[in-house]
């Protein structure tokens, strides 16, 4: 259905990546890979995926474009519009909410002049929306940039690890 | 008790059901009704509105009917206290973030929601929060879209994946921001796609083309047999004043089960076309003259005495009524003509004599399904009998191994176990490839030296689709459209039999239109009397009618530049002194400019008769919706022109009295397809310039009606059929 020169958007690399999660799973089912290459597509294309890179992933499975949004669209790690290079989320469930979060998340917004959903105007900073909670209670309030947990973050913290990013 | 039956409690009485099966088919057998919006018998279960929630004993919470397996001794209460207070609870659920718009909806009166929500819904809403709203989707010309009022029963997106076979929408987001959406932006394309429309249960889905045109309650409905291919599938015409206003299917397991094809279910839309024919015209030496049907018919049976006998000839669309094509060529014949055909994309008729008298599937549609091996020689199949592509793949998805031979690779949508793919020109020299292979180590089929010897060597793919044929316990070779369309169709006919021979397998015929097999045995046909005995003397058949453009012409629902092969080249000059008559639903340029008499005839809406489908099943229908203006049923027209022209025993009362005439002549019994042997033909076909669309005609271009149907028109498919295409010979 799917003619193949949909593919050449993705790089030998991701091709690489896809390839090595279709591996785990039994044949025919590189529908269990989708997540995985999602994963990858988008960390190659500055976070965040393109109709055309989700129709490349489904003509490179196999699969029918619609089930490859379905899974983009699903899970909150998947931004399917443009965004900042950084995703930033601040926790704002319970345990952080009680130590804090809503303050802090107040604070980031004020200083980077959006509210969550947005990215900055530069293209550097992308606030991600109404984050629950990560699993870092212990350490509440909690914030996580690119995949990476900074915990008991004070306004002053969250200023200087953003602005230190590029 | 065998081991496959066991005994349940429904409601307290004993029922006997099987372990494993699923609690609403056995609720539903005993007329124990569940409330219901997810499931749906040809769909799988997905359990995911909650609607069909019932007690069963011993279980800790109420369980869903459609997705909970019987077990021995299960105690199940449909309607006890707690049941149906799980029932109304799903259903508060569900009305939480449905819109309250059922007065301006066009579901509102056939609405499963609107039907469940009197039942179980409570009489006030204790939700006071703001609803949700869904941004709409364009998903096309066919179907509209009300997102908002979607329940997320997720019933079209298991059609799209199940049933059409390619996942065309699918559900986005999760949770409480879950919507059904197909790909961003794109539409849904499949010919069957307009069944998420009935499948739907609320108003979230619904005909593009009917919307705000009526209520439901206003509609009257009336069965009807739908009329553009073959397959016979019985539908469901909704009139309001006499018009018809949508089409829906009517249930028939043996023939379309609940489904309709678009073609079908969109092409009423044709009948309120500009350029409908409404009134008798004649053409004067000033133009066209709307005239009164008694002028018009004399000035017909005038026309008609002046060419008389041989000169005398008759193209008849392969969708013409029984009655209406037994009764134009008993007029023939009396005024000594047997000019007459019906099959007017055809290119060969080299070796007619020798074809099988009617060429029929030779299997009942159902038996389609069953069959374990296949093998499809020319023929886009999807397009040309949707619904007979649906079986062909029910079967292949239960492991049949279905094979092509065809001019193109066209998606299938299942998995096909071979595809044979050549040229426009020489496609079936593959067929030639498979017999050889087929006849190695046994005896070379008679007659068939010559194709055999210039085909190329059987390949190891040839030998294995021989293999399977010959493994089938029901294997079939079935020839469609563009096969009977080929100028080397007799060629292929020959080593299609043979095949077919070699391997044990049935040999089906697919021929166009929704009622080529009824018009064979009402002998519309040059060679062929009404049941199917030669004639004495073989008229011209419809290629040399059209090279010939006899000198009286008779065009019955054919516009030729469209409907037959080469029709284009039949033209007018003035005062070439040849009378042609139209009977049509239609102006249409081409006609006005080739007839001098448009006579309106009723399209298969608006008159009763008869199609005989292609697995020989006669299926009889009164009209449905009320003709335009003058407009008649042709029958009607035909039989007052046979009284005019002294056609003795014409004076039909009544329309069952002409099919009982033609059941009579041609008996019940099909002629077995593989009776005859068939050689090949000894003449060089006829060479013509092929394109592709020439063999494989665009879906929605097939007849007047549906070249009509604008909704249709603006489909993939419809666009497919009106860009230019290289070579195309429409006009
Ligand atoms: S659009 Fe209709 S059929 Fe599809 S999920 Fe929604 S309610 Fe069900
Ligand atoms: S609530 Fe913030 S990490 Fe658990
Ligand atoms: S019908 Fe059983 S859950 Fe929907």
């Amino acid at each position: 259905m799917q003619p193949s020169d949909k593919t050449a958007l993705l790089s030998s690399h991701v091709r690489a990546e896809i390839d090595h999660w279709v591996a785990k799973f039994p044949e025919g089912r590189q529908r269990s890979a989708v997540i995985g290459a999602l994963h990858a597509v988008q960390h190659e294309n500055g976070g965040f995926l393109t109709p055309e890179l989700m129709e490349a992933v489904a003509a490179y499975l196999g699969l029918p474009a619609i089930q490859v949004f379905e899974v983009a669209s699903f899970y909150s790690m998947f931004e399917t519009r443009p965004v900042g290079r950084h995703s930033v989320s601040v926790c704002t469930n319970i345990s952080c909410m009680l130590c804090g979060g809503e303050q802090l998340l107040a604070h980031v917004e004020k200083h980077l002049g959006i509210t969550v959903g947005q990215s900055t105007p530069d293209g550097r900073i992308f606030l991600k929306k109404e984050e629950e909670c990560l699993a870092a209670c212990t350490g509440a309030p909690m914030i996580m940039v690119d995949h990476r947990f900074y915990e008991n973050v004070t306004p002053a913290r969250a200023v200087e690890i953003l602005d230190a990013l590029e | 008790m065998s081991q496959d039956k066991c005994t349940i409690q429904v409601n307290g009485v004993e029922v006997e059901a099987r372990p494993g099966q699923m609690l609403i088919e056995v609720t539903d057998a005993v007329d124990a009704y569940v409330p219901r919006f997810c499931y749906h018998t040809k769909l799988s279960v997905a359990a995911n509105c909650r609607m069909c929630l019932v007690e069963v004993e011993n279980a800790p919470k109420p369980m869903p009917a459609c997705a909970t397996p019987v077990a021995p001794g299960m105690k199940v209460h449909t309607r006890s206290r707690r049941a149906i207070d799980a029932q109304r609870a799903t259903m508060e659920f569900l009305l939480i973030n449905h819109p309250l718009d059922c007065p301006i909806c066009d579901q509102g009166g056939e609405c499963e929601l609107q039907d469940l929500a009197l039942g179980f819904g409570r009489g006030i809403s204790r939700f006071s929060e703001r609803k949700r709203v869904v941004r709409d989707k364009d998903i096309g010309p066919l179907i509209s879209t009300d997102m908002t009022r979607c329940i997320h029963c997720t019933r079209c997106v298991r059609f799209t994946q199940e049933i059409a076979g390619f996942q065309e929408l699918g559900t986005i987001g999760r949770g409480d921001r879950v919507e059904i959406s197909p790909y961003i932006e794109r539409s849904v394309n499949h010919e069957l796609s307009g069944n998420i429309i009935d499948l739907c249960p609320v108003g979230a889905l619904n005909s593009k083309p009917f919307r705000f045109s009526a209520r439901a309650w206003e509609l009257v409905q009336r069965p009807l047999v739908a009329g553009h291919d073959g397959l016979g599938s019985r539908i469901l015409a909704h009139v309001m004043n006499g018009k018809v206003k949508r089409v829906v299917p009517e249930a028939c397991e043996d023939i379309n089960e609940t489904w309709a094809a678009d073609r079908d279910r969109f092409s009423y839309e044709g009948l309120y076309a500009a350029d409908r024919l409404t009134q008798p015209q004649l053409r004067g030496s000033d133009g066209w003259r709307t005239v009164s049907w008694g002028e018009a018919l004399d000035a017909v049976a005038a026309g008609l005495q002046r060419a008389n006998g041989n000169a005398l000839a008759a193209l008849v669309s392969p969708s013409t009524t029984l009655e209406e094509g037994y009764l134009l060529q008993r007029l023939l014949a009396h005024m000594g003509s047997a000019n007459i055909d019906h099959r007017l994309r055809r290119r060969d008729f080299r070796e007619q004599d020798q074809e099988v008298e009617v060429p029929w599937l030779g299997m009942p549609v159902a038996a389609v399904e069953e069959l374990d091996q296949v093998l499809v020689i020319g023929s886009n199949i999807r397009k040309e009998v949707p619904l007979l592509a649906h079986r062909l793949r029910k079967a292949a998805l239960r492991g049949a191994g279905v094979g092509f031979v065809n001019p193109a690779r066209y998606p299938m949508l299942f998995p096909v176990a071979d595809a044979m793919v050549g040229s426009v020109e020489d496609f079936w020299l593959q067929l030639a490839v498979l017999v050889r292979a087929a006849a190695e180590g046994s005896q070379q089929p008679a007659g068939l030296a010559q194709l055999l010897d210039i085909a190329p060597a059987p390949e190891e793919r040839h030998h294995r689709a021989v293999a399977r044929l010959r493994e089938g316990k029901r294997a079939a070779v079935f020839l469609g459209h563009i096969a009977l369309r080929h100028p080397r169709f007799a060629d292929i006919d020959a080593l299609a039999a043979a095949l077919a021979r070699l391997t044990g397998a049935t040999l089906g015929y697919v021929p166009e239109g929704a009622n080529s097999v009824g018009l064979s045995l009402a002998g519309v046909l040059p060679h062929r009397e009404a049941g199917g005995r030669p004639r004495a003397q073989a008229g011209a058949n419809a290629a040399s009618i059209v090279r010939a453009a006899p000198a009286g012409l008779i065009l019955y629902g054919v516009e030729p530049d469209h409907d037959c092969a080469g029709g284009s080249a039949l033209q007018r000059s003035a005062e070439d002194g040849r009378f042609v008559v139209a009977f049509s639903a239609f102006q249409g340029k081409s006609l006005q400019s080739l007839a001098d008499v448009l006579l309106p005839v009723s399209t298969y809406f608006e008159t009763e008769g008869t199609l005989v489908n292609i697995s020989g099943q006669w299926q009889s229908f009164a009209a449905a919706a009320q003709p335009p203006g003058e407009t008649r049923p042709g029958w009607k027209v035909l039989r007052v022109l046979g009284e005019r022209l002294a056609v003795p025993r014409f004076d039909y009362a009544a329309v069952d009295a002409i099919a009982a005439e033609v059941r009579e002549l041609a008996g019940d019994r099909l002629p077995d397809t593989l009776a005859r042997q068939r050689p090949a033909p000894v003449a060089a076909p006829v060479s013509a310039g092929l394109s592709s669309t020439d063999l494989d005609v665009p879906m929605y271009q097939l007849d007047a009606l549906l070249r009509r149907a604008s909704a249709l028109q603006q489909t993939e498919d419809g666009l497919a059929g009106l860009a230019p295409v290289e070579g195309r010979r429409t006009a």
